[in-house]
């Protein structure tokens, strides 16, 4: 970054001289620095995947969750601080139970991604506060069928039929645009997510991961919930495998 | 003048300074303006007749007719009074219907976000009785009670039963039979006398009798009741609410009757 030091960068609330806003690029900064996420929308559904970088062996396996439910039928993942990643959670479910009471109906995917669009995009218009650190992937089998949306640190979002976002997101990309997403069931996307994580991780810079996989569809009734238990560990095994053969 | 938005086009509340200092200024200012005037509901308007609830032996069931009468107007022939809530809980509701459309929404807003928590825990029929005993009884203490009486059946998946009562004053029992309404005079004695010590060996299709059989003489007795009925059941499977149904009812002797029928004199 050029203008480093020159003081355009202290608050969100200022615009550099060839306008840009600083705070908003190094809080996507702090979304490269994390765990890949991934979540891909396909025929019958939607499925997450996050590589959760595990720091210590001390942790309890599957604590510090990254993929969160948000209602019946909405799921997110975030790549970044894990704080902020709760923030938007909580948020989200207060957004989708808010629209229930005033609608009493499921909300439409669209509406909460714009509404945390506004959230997320508010702190980025004061001093006193900062960005989001925090790319959120949104997804959701609604009236409309399968929906999935990311939201940046800037507050914008936009829809996807595959979105990849943290460390590995370039390499995640590829890969996903080698899939026929518009074709293919949870059952196959879950596999699919659970090879590109493990591709996608670094094994050189962080050594443990655990993998966290989600779905929503006509196989978890519409509902947001975790790859079973055999589905899981079938995926995470040919994922294994199928690193073995590629190095 | 106090110019804050929440405030436009409301009442000015002369009682209020809007520049006092002490305590901390409040806004809407003007929250107080309508207190002499707040009315509570003093009375049901629509509303459902007996829930009758049984346990037997692989579970709980509960049934209920389709009425919400406005008054003595059978006026909605079609409302559902048994719900599901969660995996394993069913709740039927008696009294008046918009405080249990009301009810449904406030537990739908909690079984999501116990959903949320994704923490591998459900909200069985214990808590779920459990909360709306709370709340009925907060509502109440408020002088502003939701005025149902509910029955809470559940079975979780281990087969433990549970049944029990709520009502508008937020008190509660539990029994092997229970009824709400006219049904706690008419049905309660037929069912404790079908029931009571057989909880165990009752078979489904016997359970179904025995409400079927409570509901039709409910029918012909209680001015408030349709021969149009759920019948609903919680088991270590699941929950079942089946579709409406109505029983084939005999009205010749009404011919007989003074004052009923076609007479003459």
């Amino acid at each position: 970054m050029t203008s480093i030091g020159t003081g355009y960068d202290l608050s969100a609330s200022t615009y550099s001289p060839d306008g840009r806003i600083f705070q908003v690029e190094y809080a996507n900064k702090a979304v490269e620095n994390s765990g890949t996420a991934i979540g891909l929308r396909v025929k019958d559904g939607i499925v997450f995947a996050v590589e959760k970088l595990v720091h210590s062996k001390l942790l309890v396996p599957g604590a510090n969750r990254r993929i969160m439910t948000v209602d019946r039928h909405v799921g997110l993942a975030t790549a970044g601080f894990l704080a902020d990643g709760r923030t938007i959670a909580t948020r989200a479910r207060d957004e989708s139970a808010g629209y229930r009471q005033t609608y009493l109906t499921p909300p439409p995917l669209k509406t909460l991604a714009d509404r945390l669009g506004l959230y997320v995009q508010a702190y980025t218009l004061y001093s006193s506060v900062r960005p989001f650190g925090i790319s959120t992937i949104l997804g959701s089998v609604d009236k409309d069928g399968p929906q999935l949306y990311v939201i940046e640190p800037s507050g914008v979002f936009f829809g996807y039929h595959g979105a990849a976002v943290g460390k590995g997101r370039q390499l995640a990309k590829t890969e996903l645009e080698k899939i026929d997403l518009a074709n293919i069931s949870t059952r196959q996307a879950v596999k699919e997510a659970a090879r590109i994580i493990y591709l996608v991780h670094d094994d050189a810079k962080e050594k443990e991961f655990e993998l966290e996989m989600s779905w929503i569809g006509d196989e978890s009734n519409g509902l947001h919930q975790p790859v079973p238990k055999d589905l899981f560990d079938e995926a995470e095994k040919a994922a294994k495998e199928s690193l073995e053969n590629f190095e | 003048m106090d110019h804050h938005p929440m405030n436009w086009g409301r009442p000015r509340n002369d009682m209020a300074d809007p520049y006092g200092t002490y305590p901390i200024p409040q806004r809407p200012m003007n929250t107080q303006t309508f207190e002499d005037s707040v009315q509570h509901t003093q009375q049901p308007i629509v509303t459902g007749a007996s829930v009758l609830a049984i346990k037997y032996a692989n579970g709980v069931m509960l049934a209920a007719d389709n009425l919400a009468s406005y008054g003595s107007l059978a006026r909605f022939k079609d409302v559902k009074r048994v719900i599901q809530v969660g995996s394993s809980t069913i709740v039927g509701a008696s009294g008046d219907m918009s405080d249990f459309q009301y009810l449904q929404r406030e537990l739908d807003e909690l079984v999501i976000d116990e959903i949320t928590h994704s923490d591998g825990h459900n909200l069985g029929a214990k808590e779920i009785h459990e909360y709306l005993s709370n709340l009925l009884y907060a509502r109440r203490s408020k002088i502003n009670p939701l005025w149902n009486s509910l029955l809470v059946g559940g079975c979780s998946p281990e087969g433990k039963r549970f049944l029990a009562y709520v009502d508008l004053l937020g008190t509660t029992y539990s029994a092997s039979t229970l009824a709400t309404g006219y049904g706690a005079y008419i049905a309660q004695p037929l069912l404790r006398k079908a029931v009571e010590g057989r909880e165990d060996t009752l078979t489904e299709a016997e359970a179904v009798k025995i409400l079927e059989d409570s509901l039709k003489v409910l029918y012909y007795r209680d001015a408030r009741s349709l021969n149009k009925y759920q019948i609903a059941k919680v088991t270590a499977q699941g929950v079942e609410i089946s579709d409406s149904k109505s029983q084939d009812t005999t009205w010749g002797f009404a011919e007989g009757i003074r004052g009923y029928g076609a007479q003459t004199q």
